[in-house]
């Protein structure tokens, strides 16, 4: 197919830890798909415009009033890890 | 009280109204009717029957002090991908096991102003990425016609809780078809809105431009009548539109006398089952024999609609997915050493085999150096496909297709062969791709028993031409 | 030793003055309590949709306008793809193909003359949130998670720190005047990444490109460019080789450090964000809104010069903060002096606000008292210096300069009677010095005169005592 998927940089970039195995098997299911969806590259596009939305519409706006926040509690109920006030992470030491 | 597996909205409705039975006698008969069944169908996530209870005896009280809000005491199932204010959402995931909501989506609160019970969680395709609901975390859920057989995806549940008698109704997303063919498959009738007609804001989205909320109903009236408590302009979702929402119920007359019927060539093939195509062809040819006018014609980038909507839909979803991390919400890995190893285990964890391939190809088509070849590609020749459509509607009126290449499949039957799935949407990708709307509704079954869709396809905000011809085809299937 | 040229472009972030975030409807105030400004939508809960904020569009627009920018007639939002704790979707909506504003630029002084550094565009986004280091673990806050920034990109135009630090003062100054941004440094209003490199002269493409991120303060960015590009001298003239990185500043050990980032931290798969249409600005719109802009920087201070009749040098030091120059405009609306307001501004009210670290805006001093005060002088109500001991008291408590003067009984003396009465007493009581001054000592008369303002208890007016001793003087002799 002359493809040929980097899936471990990808699932790097997407932050999913991928077995040996799963890669191998995204690898090849990956590359079959993408062997299909290649088809739109026989498609004369010249002059045609993208569809960005689902619909065509301009110009949807909010008025700059404050609505009511959720409470701290609410906010952070969800949290698996969590402070009295903040989301709890593991201590960050890289920069990006 | 009519068994529950008949009661349509409009005579649950029409039941309540007239105090023959009252929301929490209804709400009773339908648990127990999920006692009795959804241990084989599988179809609901989560039932709490105080919590119905509780709403239902509400909405009792409401009435008996004088409320006549439209959909008062009228229970209705929510596919797991919608918030509700203190419930859960799971998704289908492990994602989201023990989330709770702090908020209602717009669908829900519209619903909940109009009386409505929710009445049940029920089973998706983990994210809505699936086209069977064998993708969900929990459980495999059954056709009603035939328990080896698929219900459909991704809303699955709903569609099966509808068709197999354990809801009145339920509530679907459909993104590249996912009520259309499950109402198919569970043979009962499942409408995709116009993108822009219903509110998205706070159910979970898998791509953002091809989301729809829609009702899955056991008749075109019921549909025309939630449609009508669902649509409209929703300040919260910068993609509705601020169109007038039509009574549509009032707007079905049953009428098949000069409507005319595309028949897109693209849509009649030789991959499909014949006992699909031929079903389809013989509720045309009723139609016709009824007074319509059938028009043939072509949508000529059809083909390549699969491969332009698995490009942006899954470029849309690495995105939407990305805020399922860990943190704020939803699964966490144990002792993570560093946020990286937070969020790529947690998401391994978290996220099943369908979700992270669908994530990762979205990824890699937005991927330095691939963004022009995928997503710039399928952007321009999305427009190409919602043009064939401009076109095809000035010649017709609505169009008739099949939903869906087959009949239900035999669960685990094509979990093999990734591709083959994919392209069983062939059939309601384009309308998605479009913006349009779209009905499937039963038109015969397989020699097997297995139900065949009939899907009626309008133009955008053409909701009221689709229902009516449906509603009209309804009439003349059932020689009503 | 070979000459090499120094190129530096500047983005500058802005937080803009909502009152709500760029996509919901929490408040943008600050200082609030961690995780208290938070909604579904800032949080990024599953389904929550971003709703753009009209005023966050406008304002973005109205400081492209002040910049000298053209508005794009139709713009468009995107997802920049990257996961980071403190960005809640781990995406951050902004702009990339079509922004707001494009074009523009800021007008700044050099030895060499005026040079305008061009603005290459200006694109609105959303903030992220805070991350706050503990010991062993580390914290996020949301609260600053979606607030609406302009992103101002500069054109690489700037030759050295100094040039920095001229197009950031004025690019400030501007935006200030154009009431769309606080710009205030201590609360992160105003953030900017510097990209550096070095070039031998006569080269014509780029040297290698250094980018230090997320500086707050404009001392920071001075001696971080410093730093930079002292670095990269050295490197480049000892025979190295520079790399094309990401550095940090680090204030406290006074050097840039390269951050460790992930090969892929630049991929970030910018596509159209699908929740957000995009913004259309009639012709008609802009204009009206072009029409409405509040004055820049420098039509201001001919405009002082011009109304005020005050000094070009008093103009500016007046008009550098917008605040100033707005209090020193309606204190002299209601007094008339200019020039007298002008000179006690510049001096004793700048004076204080340096000592107290307070702005104009807040203290407690008000443009009516210091007109007020400057009035009681002119008029001779009090005199000089009484004006300067209440200054202080005016500038920390407030209060209203006339009713202080009445209830302390502060006002000059100048009934004749009283005087005359001191006047009498000091020529009784200092008969040495009377006799000095008739003798010729000319200096004895400001004597007499300090005691008679003693006997006064420093309320006589001055010029009165020394007419009214020169006309002792004339009887006497």
């Amino acid at each position: 197919m002359g493809l040929n998927i980097d899936v471990a940089y990808v699932a790097e970039l997407a932050r999913i830890a991928l077995t040996a195995e799963e890669t191998k098997l995204f690898q090849a299911q990956l590359e079959s798909i993408v062997g299909y969806v290649n088809k739109i590259s026989t498609l004369n596009l010249e002059g045609v415009q993208p569809t960005m939305h689902g619909q065509v519409s301009t110009n949807f706006f909010r008025e700059d009033v404050v609505r009511p926040s959720l409470s701290r509690s609410q906010a952070l109920a969800n949290a698996p890890m969590r402070t009295e006030s903040e989301f709890k992470l593991p201590k960050i030491v890289e920069d990006s | 009280m009519e068994d529950i597996a008949l009661l349509t909205v409009a005579a649950t409705l029409r039941g309540l109204k007239n105090r023959e039975f009252s929301s929490v006698e209804l709400s009773q008969a339908l648990l127990n009717c999920i006692d009795a069944k959804d241990g084989q169908l599988q179809a609901y996530l989560k039932v709490d029957a105080d919590y119905i209870l509780k709403q239902a005896a509400t909405a009792d009280q409401r009435r008996a002090a004088g409320d006549d809000a439209p959909l008062l005491g009228l229970p209705i199932a929510l596919k797991d991908v919608i918030n509700v204010k203190g419930e859960g959402c799971s998704c289908a995931s492990r994602m989201m096991e023990g989330y709770r909501s702090p908020f209602d989506a717009t669908v829900a609160a519209k619903l909940r102003a109009a009386g409505v019970v929710f009445a049940g969680r029920t089973n998706m395709d983990e994210f809505a990425m699936g086209s069977s609901t064998e993708s969900s975390a929990f459980q495999v859920t059954r056709n009603p016609h035939n328990l080896e057989c698929v219900p459909g995806g991704s809303s699955g549940g709903s569609a099966a809780a509808v068709a197999g008698g354990e809801a009145i109704a339920a509530l679907g997303t459909d993104t590249g078809g996912s009520i259309r063919q499950p109402a198919s498959f569970c043979g009962c009738v499942g409408l995709k809105p116009s993108y822009g007609r219903v509110s998205r804001h706070g159910v979970a989205a898998y791509a953002s431009s091809l989301d729809q909320v829609g009702p899955l109903t056991k008749s075109v009236e019921d549909a025309a009548i939630l449609l009508r408590e669902l649509a409209g302009y929703d300040p919260n979702d910068g993609t509705t539109l601020d169109i007038a929402v039509p009574d549509y119920a009032s707007q079905l007359t049953g009428n098949m006398q000069g409507v005319r019927i595309g028949l897109p060539r693209e849509y009649f093939i030789e991959g499909s089952d014949p006992e699909v195509t031929a079903a389809v062809l013989s509720a045309v040819e009723a139609c016709r024999a009824a007074g319509a006018e059938i028009v043939d014609l072509s949508l000529p980038h059809t083909e390549y609609a699969i491969a332009v909507y698995y490009i942006l839909a899954n470029a849309e979803a690495s995105a939407n997915l990305a805020r399922f991390d860990g943190v704020r919400y939803g699964h966490q890995t144990a002792a993570p050493g560093s946020v990286y190893d937070l969020y790529a285990n947690s998401r391994a964890e978290g996220f099943g085999a369908e979700v992270k391939r669908r994530i990762i190809l979205g990824t890699y088509v937005l991927s330095s150096g691939y963004y022009d070849a995928y997503y710039g590609k399928a952007q321009r020749a999305r427009t190409l496909i919602r043009e064939d459509y401009t076109r095809a509607f000035e010649s017709c009126d609505v169009m008739m297709t099949p939903v869906a290449p087959t009949a239900a499949y035999k669960i685990g039957a094509a979990t093999q062969d990734l591709l083959k799935i994919y392209l069983g949407d062939v059939f309601t990708v384009p309308a998605s791709l479009a913006g349009i709307c779209g009905i499937s509704l039963p038109c015969g079954s397989t020699t097997d028993g297995l139900p065949i869709g009939l899907q009626v396809l309008g133009p955008a905000f053409g909701e009221s031409r689709i229902l009516s011809v449906a509603h009209a085809y309804e009439k003349i299937r059932d020689g009503r | 030793m070979s000459k090499y040229l120094i190129t530096i472009g500047l983005e500058t972030h802005v937080h803009l003055k909502t009152c709500t975030k760029m996509f919901c409807g929490c408040s943008t105030e600050f200082g609030s309590e961690p995780n208290t400004n938070v909604c579904p939508v800032c949080l990024g809960y599953p389904g929550a949709l971003p709703v753009m904020n009209r005023e966050a569009v406008k304002q973005c627009v109205i400081a492209g306008l002040m910049l000298g920018c053209e508005i794009n007639h139709i713009s468009t939002f995107d997802r920049k793809n990257y996961f980071y704790p403190d960005m809640s979707k781990n995406y951050q909506t902004t702009q990339q193909e079509l922004p707001l504003c494009v074009g523009g630029g800021v007008t700044i002084d050099t030895p060499a003359g005026a040079r305008l550094i061009r603005i290459h565009h200006i694109h609105q986004e959303e903030d992220a949130g805070k991350i706050i280091h503990y010991a062993r673990h580390s914290g996020v806050d949301f609260n600053r998670c979606g607030m609406p920034l302009m992103e101002i990109v500069s054109e690489p135009d700037l030759t050295s720190p100094d040039e920095a630090m001229a197009y950031l003062h004025n690019l400030r100054q501007i935006l200030v005047y154009a009431g769309v941004s606080e710009c205030n440094l201590e609360e992160g209003n105003m953030r900017s990444d510097v990209n550096i490199s070095v070039r031998p002269e006569g080269q014509a493409e780029l040297g290698t490109r250094v980018e230090i991120k997320n500086m707050n303060t404009f001392k920071g960015i001075h001696a971080a460019l410093k730093y930079e590009i002292e670095r990269q001298l050295y490197v480049v003239r000892s025979g190295g080789r520079l790399v094309q990185e990401t550095r940090r500043w680090e204030s406290e050990l006074g050097e840039t450090q390269p951050m460790r980032t992930k090969e892929n931290a630049h991929d970030y798969r910018y596509f159209p964000e699908p929740d957000l249409v995009p913004v259309v600005l009639s012709k008609d719109t802009v204009e009206e809104w072009r029409s409405a802009l509040p004055e820049l920087p420098a039509a201001r201070r001919e405009r002082m010069v011009r109304e005020y009749n005050i000094p070009e040098y008093d103009a500016g030091v007046l008009a550098d903060e917008k605040p100033n120059a707005d209090f020193f405009e309606a204190a002299a609306a209601i007094c008339g002096e200019a020039k007298i307001l002008s000179n006690w501004f510049m001096t004793d009210v700048m004076c204080l606000i340096s000592e107290s670290g307070l702005t104009i805006e807040q203290c407690a001093l008000t443009p009516g008292a210091l007109a007020g005060l400057i009035s009681l002088v002119t008029q001779g109500v009090i005199n000089g210096p009484t004006a300067k001991e209440l200054l202080p008291e005016l500038f920390r408590q407030g209060g209203d300069p006339t009713a202080l003067v009445e209830s302390r009984g502060l006002a000059q003396v100048s009934d004749c009677g009283a005087l005359q009465s001191y006047v009498d007493e000091v020529f009784a009581a200092h008969g040495r010095s009377v006799a000095d001054f008739l003798a010729g000592k000319k200096a004895a008369a400001g004597f007499l005169t300090g005691q008679v303002m003693k006997l006064s208890q420093g309320k006589a007016d001055p010029k009165v005592v020394n007419q009214m001793i020169a006309k002792k003087f004339a009887e006497l002799s």
